[in-house]
């Protein structure tokens, strides 16, 4: 075993050498200058480090309104998802209802439809309630979550029944039981479940490609792609574009980055 | 559940109806009603300028005579078996190789992991620009073993397998992720016991690793495949107008050129209900096998 580890060392990190290189890529090309774009063998580093790429990338399109629409879709989505999650949660957990079961297995049996194959009656849906090309229609259809209402369950059953139960005997009414016992007490689940609902809603691409028009409603993911198409060639600008796409998301991972690993592997073990 | 003691508020909690509403009412608008509209549209011809019109099953029965639905439906599964097996095969590999105790595990696995969390957008467009055919990279690397450049995305033999090797790259963190947990919850006194009744390297691996493991796989083997059928952006932003001689017009890819570009929406949504057939018949597949072999205490 001891033996052999060099060698599993030179295999793992040639694999994260490949892992790697397309961000560097990116990253070399962003900073270089038109013409040593064209230059076949590539320079591995630019001779000139052209910062103003990102300037010109930047305004080349109004990725600043992009980044605004992004950033308040997917926090009012996370935000709202997660709140609704947990009310239904609490409710399949701690309350008695009739048709309780039946109600979680039909939740449950929404997970097995793909949401691309709903693309084309959910815009349909959308026209006749006015909400193409509006905010509506890219945060609503977005606030529940059978996955987050599911994580949040998993939690709440975790905690002693007896809270609601003195609770109730206390005169607590159950949505301030809910409110200042159990939302306090869940904050590290909620945020495991918030990390996923915000990345998706960051990196989702098809949904507001269909249901918006104007440039103003762009996120920035539709932006890119509507970027990509107009000036195609020039490919320190796109690089540059793909770059500061992409690094709020890195930051972000390496503040965040237990959570986003213990997410993804808590995922395997359930179910 | 068990019944609960039925002192307090008996079966009185009618308000639990408040708390599920929202999140019931958004989901039986947005992902489950539609499923049926899909299949009510799918009987219509409707596209933007007139009234939906009843035409029974013809929008199914064109879908059948186009030779384009059939390729569409091949470069998806050529997609799926190109990408979904070699994907989880790589990615167990390196799962072992990351759990063999090693220094710098989770560097290792903080790196494999960053391709997961970026935009597929972007790192699609930084990967169109490795595979451009006059400047890209990945001809120049190949290069150093002799091997002539290749226009990548251009070539109706490398354009699908190009997507596909770069969506490996995407999710292989991922799945890493999974495995390694799966891996480390298998007991390292069952490895010891193996060693002393001297079985070796390969012993271990397929008599305690691959079966303690297969729950796992599944998971990871079924996820893939479903979530593969559906891959639409980087197919949109490598080859905006469906591949070379159309080699990577996928189903999702399809759907959205009749939507959302000529606006049939009755042939659209008939193509639509096949995919959901498609994942839906996945799934059960999935159920079937998890009761078969899985046990849960």
């Amino acid at each position: 075993m001891k033996k052999s580890k060099p060698f599993v060392h030179l295999i793992l990190i040639i694999g994260s050498f490949a892992m790697l290189l397309p961000f560097f890529w990116m990253l070399i090309t962003s900073l270089k200058s038109p013409q040593e774009i064209l230059q076949f063998p590539p320079t591995l580093f630019p001779k000139k480090i052209m910062w103003h790429n990102y300037y010109d990338a930047f305004t080349a399109q109004p990725f600043f309104r992009y980044f605004l629409n992004t950033i308040f879709i997917a926090i009012a989505t996370t935000i709202g998802q997660l709140f609704f999650a947990a009310l239904a949660a609490f409710a399949f957990t701690f309350m008695d209802f009739p048709w309780k079961n039946t109600l979680f297995f039909i939740l449950l049996g929404t997970m097995m439809i793909p949401q691309q194959a709903l693309l084309i009656p959910d815009y349909i849906i959308l026209a006749k309630l006015g909400w193409i090309d509006t905010f509506n229609s890219l945060i609503v259809p977005w606030l529940a979550s059978v996955f987050s209402i599911f994580l949040l369950r998993q939690f709440f059953m975790t905690l002693p029944k007896e809270l609601y139960d003195a609770a109730k005997i206390d005169g607590c009414s159950k949505f301030r039981f809910f409110w200042s016992i159990i939302l306090p007490l869940s904050v590290p689940p909620m945020i495991t479940a918030g990390i996923f609902t915000f990345l998706g809603s960051w990196n989702s691409f098809l949904w507001p490609l269909m249901v918006t028009n104007s440039q103003n409603m762009r996120t920035i993911q539709v932006g890119l792609a509507y970027f990509s198409q107009e000036s195609g060639t020039q490919w320190e600008l796109l690089m540059a574009a793909a770059t500061f796409c992409i690094l709020p998301l890195i930051i972000g991972y390496f503040f965040a980055q237990k959570q986003f690993i213990e997410g993804v592997a808590r995922s395997g073990m359930k179910d | 559940m068990i019944k609960k003691k039925k002192s307090w508020f008996k079966n009185k909690e009618l308000d639990a109806y408040l708390y599920i509403a929202p999140a019931f009412t958004i989901l039986m608008t947005f992902h489950v009603l539609p499923i049926f509209l899909a299949l009510y549209v799918s009987f219509q011809k409707w596209d933007l300028m007139s009234d939906p019109k009843f035409v029974g099953l013809a929008n199914y029965k064109a879908m059948l005579t186009k030779s384009e639905f059939y390729s569409s439906l091949w470069n998806t599964i050529f997609y799926v078996i190109g990408s979904v097996p070699g994907g989880i095969l790589i990615a167990l590999l390196i799962a072992m190789l990351l759990n063999s105790k090693i220094k710098g595990l989770s560097w290792y696995r903080t790196i494999y992991f960053i391709p997961v969390i970026t935009s597929i957008n972007a790192v699609a467009i930084v990967w169109k620009w490795i595979y451009h055919g006059k400047y890209g990279l990945l001809n120049y690397i190949i290069g150093f073993i002799g091997i002539p450049p290749q226009d990548w995305l251009q070539d109706p033999r490398w354009a699908m397998p190009a997507i596909i090797l770069m969506s490996v790259w995407k999710v292989l963190g991922y799945n890493v992720v999974i495995f390694l947990a799966g891996l480390q919850n298998i007991p390292t006194h069952l490895y010891e016991a193996a060693r002393i009744d001297g079985a070796n390297a390969w012993q271990q691996f397929r008599n305690i690793t691959w079966p303690l493991l297969s729950p796992i796989t599944y998971f990871i083997l079924i996820m893939s495949t479903i979530s593969s059928f559906q891959v639409f952006s980087q197919v949109y932003m490598m080859t905006p107008n469906g591949g070379p001689l159309g080699k990577t017009t996928v189903i999702v890819f399809y759907i959205y050129e009749y939507g959302f570009k000529r606006y049939k929406f009755g042939y659209a949504s008939a193509l639509a209900f096949i995919l959901f057939l498609i994942i839906l018949a996945m799934t059960f597949l999935q159920k079937i096998f998890i009761e078969k072999k899985v046990h849960y205490s």
